[in-house]
């Protein structure tokens, strides 16, 4: 058996009927997707929101865990999202899909442009960068507030809260409604960053992350490779956004505040950085910690910090990172 | 005797570093199929020489062609995809990826250079994974984490990065450093393999290996070329051995 076969047989584990980390991905959603059969209603609501949430932190995740590329200002991005589809619904009377689908764009190019300005820096000037474009954004949901509705927000009521898809109607009033078209976007969004992380692409971006001056020797244009990425990165972090502006009917200014880009950070570093099924996982982990934190004290963001100092001090990789150092050493 | 073709020709080729003449108008030219070694005390040059050639540092001034066509200004990840490979002298692998990967990374620019169709051919990038570390003996080793091999097979592990992208031009910048003698021999018999279908630029210190390796040698001394020939004449070139030994 020569080396290649040997390698062949090692690669074809990861593919083919017995690829255990698409097994585990689809069981993993499987019970995202049943769970809504034993949950009451308030729990749907709010699992819905952690799954659009999760949503912008698979997408912050496909940046900065796999491409090493910290950004502290993906609020802009969330925003635009949330913007595209809240402005799109109210002010030119958009329906659902087409009002998502304008969120989608408005991210699209706006991480587009950001992107071929802000990696001309890298390191901390790139931290600094994105974090001065999304302040940028942020002050100008605050100065364009006749079309914003600036602090205030817009709330969306009356006809875009129904939808026809497929020729049925869809009330988006409705917990069970929303329960589903959140875990439908997370499952597409968790399936795309699995397809990417395991593909070409996603090699070339973990070398950008490991060692970006010999991906450059490798023969890679690694300027583009990280634009890829970034646009990926803001467009299902707008996805995201416009998601949660037509589930929740709200549209806010507080949304593109600096709060909004730090959350994402956090809840991918709970999960597990650079794994696909980390923001999941921190992001419900940090939602249920909050919750049930408050209900004991008013300073539960106290409880929050402790325990985000005990997992940088003991678990630096996060919760699945740590697990596949350990544990399972396949887990993509 | 086939015709010999020039691959590679530099025209005064200069690259300062504030005061510092580091490559000082140097002209040199490499005919393809050759193994060339450089040879020079330490601060000569010849590491920022080769990165003027792979394009890691651009020239203050200078022309350089490769295959007939300027090069000069081009991104280095573009002069990989005309078949330039860099060996880097301090070994720069991805330490956190197992050795399989490393060598994927640069198979699949291979590949994806050579236009290997719209879809990707998984089965073909691992049997080149495989050719590759074959090559250079570390193919028990395919699934070790790059960062945990030894030194000496670190540095295999850049050959076979290097081998892998299919280059026209390989160079090795001291490739030998910190290998066992046993390992140095093979290193050897690897480069004359490497040499059938690549033309090789290597910069080396270990006397034994450029007097075995190379066909022709070029010396260089403060940023310049002090001399060329063959092993013999350089053997025997009194600036030579004034540089190395000092009058």
């Amino acid at each position: 058996m020569s080396a290649g076969d040997t390698m062949a047989a090692h690669g074809a584990t990861r593919r083919g009927l017995f690829d255990k980390a698409l097994l585990l991905h689809l069981a993993v959603l499987a019970v995202l997707f049943g769970l809504q059969f034993v949950i009451g209603e308030y729990q749907h609501l709010s699992l819905a929101r952690v799954m659009v949430l999760a949503t912008y932190a698979v997408g912050y995740n496909i940046l900065f865990g796999y491409t090493g590329l910290l950004s502290l200002g993906h609020a802009m991005f969330f925003a635009a999202g949330l913007y595209g589809a809240g402005i799109g619904a109210s002010q030119f009377g958009l329906g659902v899909q087409e009002s998502f689908i304008a969120g989608v764009f408005s991210g699209l190019v706006l991480s587009t442009v950001i992107g071929l300005i802000a990696l001309r820096t890298t390191g901390v000037a790139f931290m600094i960068v994105t974090m001065m474009f999304a302040q940028a954004c942020y002050l100008l949901t605050l100065y364009f507030g006749e079309y914003t509705r600036g602090d205030e927000g817009i709330v969306l009521k009356g006809d875009i809260r129904q939808m026809v898809m497929f020729g049925y109607p869809f009330d988006l009033t409705s917990p069970v409604v929303r329960y589903n078209i959140a875990f439908g976007l997370l499952a597409v969004c968790v399936l795309i960053c699995l397809a990417l992380v395991r593909s070409p692409t996603g090699r070339v971006l973990v070398a950008i992350r490991e060692n970006e001056e010999r991906a450059g020797m490798l023969g890679y244009d690694t300027f583009r490779t990280k634009l890829f990425a970034l646009v990926v990165s803001g467009t299902m972090s707008a996805a995201a956004g416009a998601a949660y502006a037509l589930l929740f009917a709200y549209v806010g200014a507080s949304f593109a505040s600096i709060q909004y880009s730090i959350l994402p950070l956090l809840w991918v570093l709970l999960g597990g950085i650079g794994t696909v099924l980390g923001p999941v996982v921190g992001t419900l982990l940090m939602f249920y910690l909050v919750d049930y934190a408050s209900e004991y004290t008013s300073a539960y963001m106290l409880v929050v910090g402790v325990a985000l100092l005990i997992l940088v001090v003991w678990f630096p990789k996060g919760l699945l990172g740590t697990l596949r150092e350990r544990v399972i050493a396949w887990l993509p | 005797m086939a015709a010999v073709t020039t691959l590679l020709t530099t025209e005064g080729l200069s690259r300062y570093f504030g005061g510092l003449r580091a490559v000082d108008d140097v002209s040199f030219s490499l005919q393809e199929g050759e193994i060339r070694a450089i040879i020079g005390p330490n601060g000569a040059g010849k590491t920022t020489f080769v990165s003027l050639i792979c394009g890691r540092v651009l020239p203050t001034s200078g022309r350089i062609a490769f295959g007939g066509r300027e090069i000069s200004g081009l991104p280095a990840f573009k002069r990989v995809g005309l078949g330039i490979a860099y060996t880097f002298q301090i070994t720069s692998i991805f330490s956190n990826l197992t050795v399989f990967d490393n060598v994927a990374l640069a198979v699949q620019n291979a590949m994806r250079r050579n236009g290997s169709g719209v879809r990707f051919d998984e089965r073909e990038m691992t049997r080149r994974v495989g050719d590759a570390l074959d090559r250079v003996g570390l193919s028990e080793r395919f699934d070790t984490k790059a960062g945990t091999l030894s030194y000496g097979h670190q540095r295999l592990l850049e050959v076979a990065m290097g081998l892998a992208l299919k280059p026209k031009l390989l160079i090795l910048d001291e490739p030998t450093q910190g290998l066992s003698d046993a390992e140095i021999a093979g290193f050897c018999d690897l480069v004359r393999d490497i040499a059938r279908d690549a033309t090789v630029l290597l910069i080396e210190h270990n006397m034994d290996v450029v007097m075995d390796l190379a066909g022709r040698i070029t010396v260089m001394n403060n940023g310049a070329i002090l001399s060329e020939g063959t092993p013999d004449e350089i053997r025997a070139d009194e600036a030579v051995q004034r540089a190395y030994l000092g009058t």
